[in-house]
């Protein structure tokens, strides 16, 4: 009978494991890692207008918000907080950054000076947390644009055709996917509320569902990084193309 | 010595002992009565030995296999306790049991499901069908977890890391315990109407043994020098399957789920040797037989390197393997670098169970002292020779509760406390403080494994006249070591000092252990005589019951409880009744 | 194996104490514990260390080796060949001597959860597919690894405010139970402190039963408690419709 449930992520080698690394280690990548992006982020949101070169166009601008009104003024800024919001919320980032920039705490069982003035996610503005789904709901819209994105990214001005470009928006576009439906608040959505899967008689819909996204839920720190390098190469590929740093490879 | 102080306690009952037969009890006793009651415990709340228990508990619900019923269950109890059990404590077990587990049900324990959604059972030695609740392999976790849960819900006072050394008996009716806080030293007196015995067993006179170090057999040993009667000790069971290897686990079992699952017994030479043993249910013989084949086997030369039998559940495939006996698959990973699901693994005899003990009335658990019940391991009675696998649980829970009614039942008749005599508690104190007044004495610790070596050797799963009789010798010269056993340190937290009283208690039981083997001149159930190979009727009709003076252990018999004839009419058809009624149906 | 392992063992109470060093021979397959018990049996037969199993069933024998929460029973001596083993007890329950901590807090959390109630008496009618999801939950071993690595408790002094990761899942096991009825979100938003929790998974991490403690059940009991109080739709709806606050399916309840 196959346990998603039941089985670790983390497959124990039994050998090998005691050097191990200062605890700071972990949360100061991650705090390398996650600022440099955030850095990136912002000078690529306030300082460019526009994503788009011929049918490629940058997660960071798409949907063209802007555009649709007319808006000409930072046009990222219009869509980029909705997975800006999404990432920040979700529970996995939650993790990384409460351990990389908070330090509560900076490592299992590590030394940390007493702070008894912590008060976990009650308070504002961690409480806001809570709602993360609503921001799930915000990114699914954003997925479906992306989505769009990635198979105009394969209609050139002379027809169907492949580019790096290309492959990299739709590889871009389904770890995106796979990151946003291994979604805690998803797997709750989906049946994780409910306690009796068949109660009614047979196992429902809704436990094929959970179970499925449980199972994706397993890796859902796997999908949040990889897309997060993901929407990063997509748009720094872009960026580069539009300063004519580098050319775009036809496949076919 | 100056004079100690205790704190004293007042309750109507203590259960001493939280395992699952203590912690029932104390529901029973407690639950809706509003009665006082106090469980004390010599570990933590919900660490006790039941935490240990794998393979299930056996309830004759018939959820997989439709014909079982009590009377099948009866049959295969009495068959496999060779016919020395009390038969009525045998049949109310039976009878009980699925109530009992369906009560576990309904304060939190989730047992793993058949497809009808009902209760899963699963297959174990010398049941005739598939009869053992369980959840995975970690049943006995379920049962004391959900105990656990239900008992700090129902005002139950609980005193973890207690350890009662007297329990109190005055103008022949019970008066309470006494003890110490293992955690700082300090003594304890608990003043009580009635106590119940739940102590668990004594496995730890063996090295090799899958029990925890509770295992010391106190209770027993302070009934027994209370006047309490003790019966059938010879009676040792043997678990066939216990790890071998690396040295540091051996002992440690390995569940007859991996046999009731599907698991195959092999010797050196690829052979399933069962098939020369017991042709009809080979591995899933009783736990008797399957352990002597393996010792045999190994005697005859065709034993695995580390001496024993190999076990294989490969064939079953690793996701089956893993959801089964998950906890089997995690032991030997962890332990022993080795994956069960791809490979056969050495399996070889260990100590697991003490049929014997304190003698008990079937209907309410009381013994021979007015006030005192006994229930659990520290009991004996329902298994005769030979306890079947899954027996015991339900036995917990069973006569935990009859002992729990039994107490309520005595109390109801106004009994008030009985007086409670000072200078006995002094010279308790003083008994139990003289270890740290002896310097430069002998080793606790080095006493238990003298003792462990003396019984591996002497008493162990192949025994002879001759050989007890030399074991006796050397018991009683040990018995010299005891007042010079001697410890440093303080009485915050001592181990060593703890150890003293766990050897002393071990070395009365394994006296009366020794002491009934040399006498039941046959083999019979867990008990094997290589000068006396044979089952005899004439031993059939009497238990060895034994009683101790202070000084002395007097061994004397006592008739088997014949059955009424309702009972042994079940015996007559020469197969199990599930099975007659189903062939009568058919034709 | 012939070759020797050194230990070092925190001995003292709780006025303090320091690390003393222990040499113990090798065996085959040894786990930390046997080389205590080794200490114990030869060199300090006070040494006090918490065991009872030996087995990886019981959950006494918490305690910190080399910094990391771990079962002493399932801990091998080998995972540390060439050096010093540091074995500390657990650092966020107060000391009673040597490797053995007063963990009695634990037990009074215990008594503040309600206990199942059931919505009709056994026998359940319950799939494997239910059971399943709940019996992850049942595998705890009440050996507070999780809530000695826990840093609201550990750092924060958090006992007051947050009942912490194990008993998290005791509650997801009720909470998540087929037959349950009792409703106990009430509990967890406030006097559990569930919203003290930051999910950062240090419990997960050490978990020796391998129970996947926030994925399977804090983050799921976070969502239930959104549900109830922080989701402003829901709050609406349930306002609106007039529902009052409770277990998402109730079946009729037979006569208790
Ligand atoms: C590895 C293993 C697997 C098993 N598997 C199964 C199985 O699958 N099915 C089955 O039916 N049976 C099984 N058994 C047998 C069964 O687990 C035990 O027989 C049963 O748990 C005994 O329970 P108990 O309540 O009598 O006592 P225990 O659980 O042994 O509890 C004894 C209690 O008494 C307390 N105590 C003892 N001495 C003192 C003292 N002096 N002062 C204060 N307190 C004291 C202890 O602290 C403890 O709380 C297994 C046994 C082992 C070892
Ligand atoms: S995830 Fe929550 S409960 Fe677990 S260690 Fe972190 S803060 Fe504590
Ligand atoms: S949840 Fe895991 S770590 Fe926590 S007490 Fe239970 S078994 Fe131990
Ligand atoms: S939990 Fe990570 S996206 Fe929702
Ligand atoms: S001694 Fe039982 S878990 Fe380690």
């Amino acid at each position: 009978m196959a346990q998603p449930l039941e089985q670790t992520t983390t497959a124990k080698t039994p050998k090998a494991k005691s050097k191990t690394r200062p605890y700071w280690v972990e949360p100061v990548v991650t705090m390398t890692v996650l600022g440099v992006w955030v850095l990136y982020s912002l000078w690529e949101v306030l300082f460019h207008n526009s994503g788009t070169y011929h049918n490629y166009i940058s997660p960071y601008f798409s949907p063209g918000v802007g555009e649709w009104f007319g808006w000409h003024v930072l046009d990222a800024l219009y869509v980029a907080w909705v997975p800006l919001v999404f990432r920040f919320s979700c529970y996995y980032y939650r993790r990384e950054y409460y351990r990389g920039f908070f330090w509560d705490p900076p490592g299992c069982a590590a030394a940390d000076k007493p702070r008894p003035r912590y008060s976990g996610e009650t308070k504002w503005p961690l409480a806001f947390n809570n709602l993360h789904r609503y921001a799930w709901f915000l990114v699914l819209i954003v997925l479906i644009f992306l989505w769009k994105d990635a198979v105009e990214a394969f209609f050139f001005k002379n027809g169907f055709g492949v580019g790096v470009g290309s492959l990299i928006l739709l590889v871009n576009a389904v770890l995106l996917t796979f990151y946003s439906f291994s979604c805690h608040a998803f797997r709750h959505m989906v049946g994780g509320d409910k306690d009796c899967y068949s109660c009614d008689g047979k196992p429902t819909t809704s436990y094929k569902l959970w179970q499925r996204v449980s199972r994706w839920n397993v890796f859902h720190g796997t999908w949040a990084w990889a897309s997060l390098a993901s929407v990063w190469a997509a748009d720094l590929y872009i960026r580069l193309l539009m300063m004519g740093v580098i050319h775009d490879v036809r496949l076919f | 010595m100056g004079k100690e102080s205790y704190e004293s306690l007042d309750y109507d009952v203590i259960v001493i002992g939280a395992g699952g037969a203590g912690l029932r009890a104390a529901v029973e006793v407690s639950e809706n009565t509003g009665l006082k009651v106090a469980v004390i415990t010599k570990s933590l709340l919900g660490k006790a030995h039941t935490v240990m228990a794998e393979g299930g508990a056996a309830a004759s619900f018939g959820n997989v296999e439709a014909q079982d019923g009590w009377e099948t269950h009866f049959y295969d109890t009495m068959r496999g306790g060779h016919f020395i059990n009390n038969y009525r404590m045998a049949e109310i077990h039976a009878k009980e049991s699925p109530d009992r587990v369906l009560e576990l049900e309904n304060w939190g324990a989730v047992f793993d499901r058949t497809p009808e959604g009902r209760i899963m059972q699963r297959a174990f030695g010398a049941h005739s069908f598939r009869r053992l609740c369980h959840i995975g392999d970690r049943t006995g976790l379920e049962l004391i977890r959900t105990m656990q849960y239900k008992a700090i819900h129902t005002g139950i006072e609980v005193y973890q890391e207690v350890t009662m050394t007297k329990l109190l008996v005055q103008d022949g009716r019970v008066a309470g315990a006494f003890g110490y806080l293992r955690s700082d030293g300090r003594f304890v007196l608990f003043r009580a109407r009635a106590v119940i015995l739940a102590t668990g067993g004594w496995g730890k006179i063996f090295k090799v043994t899958s029990n925890s170090w509770e295992s010391t057999g106190d209770g027993a040993a302070l009934a027994f020098r209370a006047g309490v009667d003790l019966m059938d000790m010879e009676m040792v069971q043997f678990h066939p399957t216990g790890m071998v290897w690396p040295p540091g686990v051996r002992g440690l079992l390995v569940t007859e789920g991996v046999r009731g699952e599907g698991g195959l017994l092999r010797n050196a030479e690829g052979e399933r040797f069962m098939k020369t043993y017991d042709p009809e249910r080979m591995e899933l013989s009783s736990r008797d037989v399957v352990a002597r084949s393996i010792f045999k086997e190994v005697q005859a030369g065709r034993g695995s390197p580390h001496g024993g039998a190999w076990l294989d559940i490969s064939h079953k495939g690793p996701d089956y393997v893993k959801a089964k006996l998950p906890g089997m698959y995690e032991q030997f990973r962890t332990l022993a670098d080795l994956d069960i699901t791809k490979e056969p693994f050495e399996v070889a005899p260990t100590c697991h169970y003490t049929m014997g003990g304190v003698r008990v009335d079937a209907e309410t658990c009381a013994t021979s002292i007015p006030g005192l019940f006994a229930a659990g391991e520290v009991a004996c009675g329902l298994h005769g020779a030979n306890r079947l696998g899954g027996n015991s649980l339900s036995d917990l829970l069973v006569f935990g509760r009859r002992a729990g009614l039994g107490a309520r039942e005595y109390l109801s008749q106004s009994v008030d406390w009985a007086q409670v005599d000072e200078s006995e508690l002094d010279a308790e104190m003083d008994r139990v403080l003289e270890p740290f007044h002896r310097p430069g004495g002998v080793n606790p610790y080095h006493v238990h494994e003298e003792l462990q070596a003396i019984m591996t050797e002497h008493a162990s799963i192949m025994r002879s006249g001759d050989v007890l009789q030399a074991g006796l010798e050397k018991l009683l010269a040990l018995k010299e070591m005891v007042p010079k056993m001697s410890i440093d340190g303080s009485r915050v937290y001592n181990p060593g000092w703890h150890a003293v009283f766990d050897v002393e208690n071990m070395l009365l039981l394994c006296e009366g252990i020794v002491k009934s083997a040399l006498e039941r001149k046959e083999s019979r159930g867990a008990h094997w005589r290589t000068d006396y190979p044979d089952e005899l009727p004439q031993w059939q009709e009497i238990n060895f019951v034994e009683s101790f003076d202070g000084e002395n252990i007097r061994l004397r018999t006592e008739p088997v409880k014949a059955m009424p004839e309702n009972l042994t009419k079940l015996f007559s058809y020469g197969k199990a009744p599930g099975l007659v009624a189903r062939e009568g149906k058919e034709s | 194996m012939g070759e020797e392992f050194r230990l070092s063992v925190w001995r003292g109470d709780p006025s303090g104490g320091q690390e003393v060093e222990y040499r113990v021979p090798g065996e085959t397959g040894m786990v930390v514990l046997d080389a205590l018990q080794y200490i114990q049996h030869n060199q300090a037969p006070d040494l006090a260390v918490r065991w009872n199993c030996k087995a990886a069933h019981c959950g006494s024998c918490g305690a910190e080796v080399n910094g990391q929460p771990k079962l002493l029973c399932k801990t091998r001596m080998d995972d540390y060949v060439g050096e010093t083993v540091s074995v500390k007890p657990m650092q966020t329950f107060p000391i009673i001597k040597d490797l053995v901590t007063d963990v009695s807090w634990n037990y009074q959390v215990a008594k503040e959860i309600p206990p199942l109630d059931p919505m009709y008496p056994a026998p359940f009618q319950m799939q494997q597919v239910d059971a399943t999801r709940v019996q992850e939950f049942h595998r705890c071993i009440e050996c507070f690894l999780c809530q000695d690595t826990c840093h609201v408790l550990r750092n924060h002094e958090g006992q007051q405010q947050y009942f912490g990761p194990r008993f998290m899942v005791k509650i997801a096991e009720y909470e998540m139970h087929p037959i349950d009825g009792a409703d106990r979100l009430p509990l967890l938003a406030d006097q559990a402190g569930l919203g003290m929790c930051n999910v950062t998974k240090c419990c997960t991490e050490v978990c020796p039963q391998h129970i996947r403690i926030t994925d399977n059940a804090i983050i799921p009991l976070k969502e239930r408690v959104a549900d109830r109080y922080y989701d402003p739709v829901k709050i609406l709806l349930r306002r609106l419709s007039g529902k009052k606050a409770g277990p998402t399916q109730t079946p009729s309840r037979s006569s208790t």
